[in-house]
């Protein structure tokens, strides 16, 4: 099976670059599957779980990135990218139920949005450490 | 000439400064080498996202992004970056310095300008010269992730966006090495050196919705990476000139105990010499 390079950076520094088969994630506009040979793409991605397929799956929870792919390597650039191991569950786990409070309460707009934003990414952190 | 014990007790005091400043020198020194680190593992993330970001606005010409154009200026924000605490040596004062005085030349009415403070050091500066400081953080880690200020970053761009601020201008300590750093002022948004710079990746992407809705997202990202990589920066120059403060008052205070030495002992020799003198006159009255 031919492999890609991928490498996931964020700003506090490199989380993981390794050969996979598979990439597949959610971009704004919908479900990205990215296999070796792939024309030169780039597409931010939305609050959600990349999944790397190969011999050693990885899954991570990402927020405010984007994907760039080469022909040979994939970059995922994120403001944070976690994988499962290094997600403070617990912390996911008050987030949300803050990010819900918030969100009942409503207030103006913009905190609503932020709330929003919180919550999603708390669910898809605690939905990357579930899900197998 | 002052007592034997009042030099004593100056020996004693300037020795117990010497170990402070002696640990606060090595604590920086510390602090110094991670926060290299940090800015070293910023590096792969900030140089893709430029390069992603270059590729992508030189690509089109025709389509020029509201963030990329510069505007007529009505009101300009300082992003000014400091410590919160002192004893680092020139770091705040020469920063502060350069802003007031950039402020004071560049702009006649309050209404023109504003600033957002990092650091309780800038934050009571401003606010000690009433001018109004926007927003402020203080309280940063010393190794700051991104997640301790990405809401200032993103609230600040969003500024920019919604037109309450037509110029950003980032003012911080550059670091050059660890015994110099630069104040540096940078202008940040709109972000018009984009369009001079080549770059070396010709590839061309596919663009997946299309090339404004990718810069929509990409563009305040990048203005973000760069206030954080500004931020890193100077948090490495902070540690660097503490460092160097440091050491030069643990030299100082060696030479001070080095001069106070040499006054006790001429102290003691002059009371010996002054008790014998007394003695041999005292014994020489009796013959």
């Amino acid at each position: 099976m031919k492999t890609l390079k991928v490498s996931v950076v964020t700003p506090d520094g490199p989380v993981l670059e390794d050969e996979f088969e598979m990439v597949s994630c959610k971009a704004e506009t919908g479900e990205l599957g990215v296999l070796p040979g792939h024309i030169p793409l780039v597409a931010p991605l939305s609050i959600s779980a990349v999944r790397l397929k190969g011999e050693s799956p990885k899954r991570l929870a990402i927020s405010g990135g984007f994907l760039e792919v080469r022909p040979d390597k994939v970059t995922i650039l994120a403001q944070s990218a976690e994988l499962p191991e290094h997600i403070d569950v617990e912390r996911a786990r008050r987030a949300k139920e803050r990010a819900e409070r918030r969100l009942q309460a409503k207030q103006d707009e913009i905190d609503f949005r932020r709330a929003e934003l919180a919550l999603q990414r708390a669910i898809n952190r605690l939905n990357v450490t579930e899900n197998k | 000439m002052a007592s034997l014990r009042d030099i004593k007790s100056r020996i004693t005091s300037t020795q117990k400064t010497k170990q402070i400043t002696k640990a606060m020198h090595m604590v920086s020194a510390a602090k110094l080498s991670k926060a290299e680190d940090a800015a070293k593992a910023f590096m792969p993330y900030s140089d893709k996202i430029k390069e992603v970001v270059t590729s992508i606005a030189n690509s089109d010409q025709d389509n020029e992004h509201p963030m990329m154009t510069t505007r007529e200026v009505k009101k300009t924000a300082y992003f000014v970056i400091t410590s919160d605490r002192g004893l680092a040596g020139a770091f705040n004062s020469g920063i502060l310095r350069e802003v007031y005085r950039t402020i004071q030349e560049r702009h006649t009415s309050p209404d023109e300008y504003t600033v957002i403070a990092v650091g309780r050091m800038g934050r009571d500066f401003f606010t000690k010269r009433g001018i109004s400081v926007l927003k402020e953080v203080t309280g940063l880690s010393d190794q700051p992730t991104f997640n301790d200020i990405k809401e200032l970053t993103s609230e600040t761009v969003q500024l920019f966006v919604d037109g309450e601020i037509d110029e950003l201008i980032l003012c911080y300590n550059h670091f050059i090495s660890a015994i110099s750093q630069e104040v540096t002022t940078k202008k940040v948004l709109p972000l018009t050196e984009l369009s001079e710079e080549t770059t070396s990746n010709n590839s061309e992407y596919e663009y997946e919705p299309n090339q404004m809705e990718i810069l929509d997202v990409l563009l305040p990202q990048y203005a973000e990476s760069l206030i954080f990589g500004a931020l890193l920066d100077s948090k490495a120059s902070e540690h660097a000139s503490r460092m160097t403060a440091m050491k030069s008052a643990t030299d100082n205070a060696d030479e001070l105990i080095d001069d106070l030495s040499l006054q006790y002992n001429r102290a003691r020799q002059a009371a010996i010499t002054q008790e014998i003198t007394e003695i041999v006159s005292g014994a020489a009255a009796l013959e």
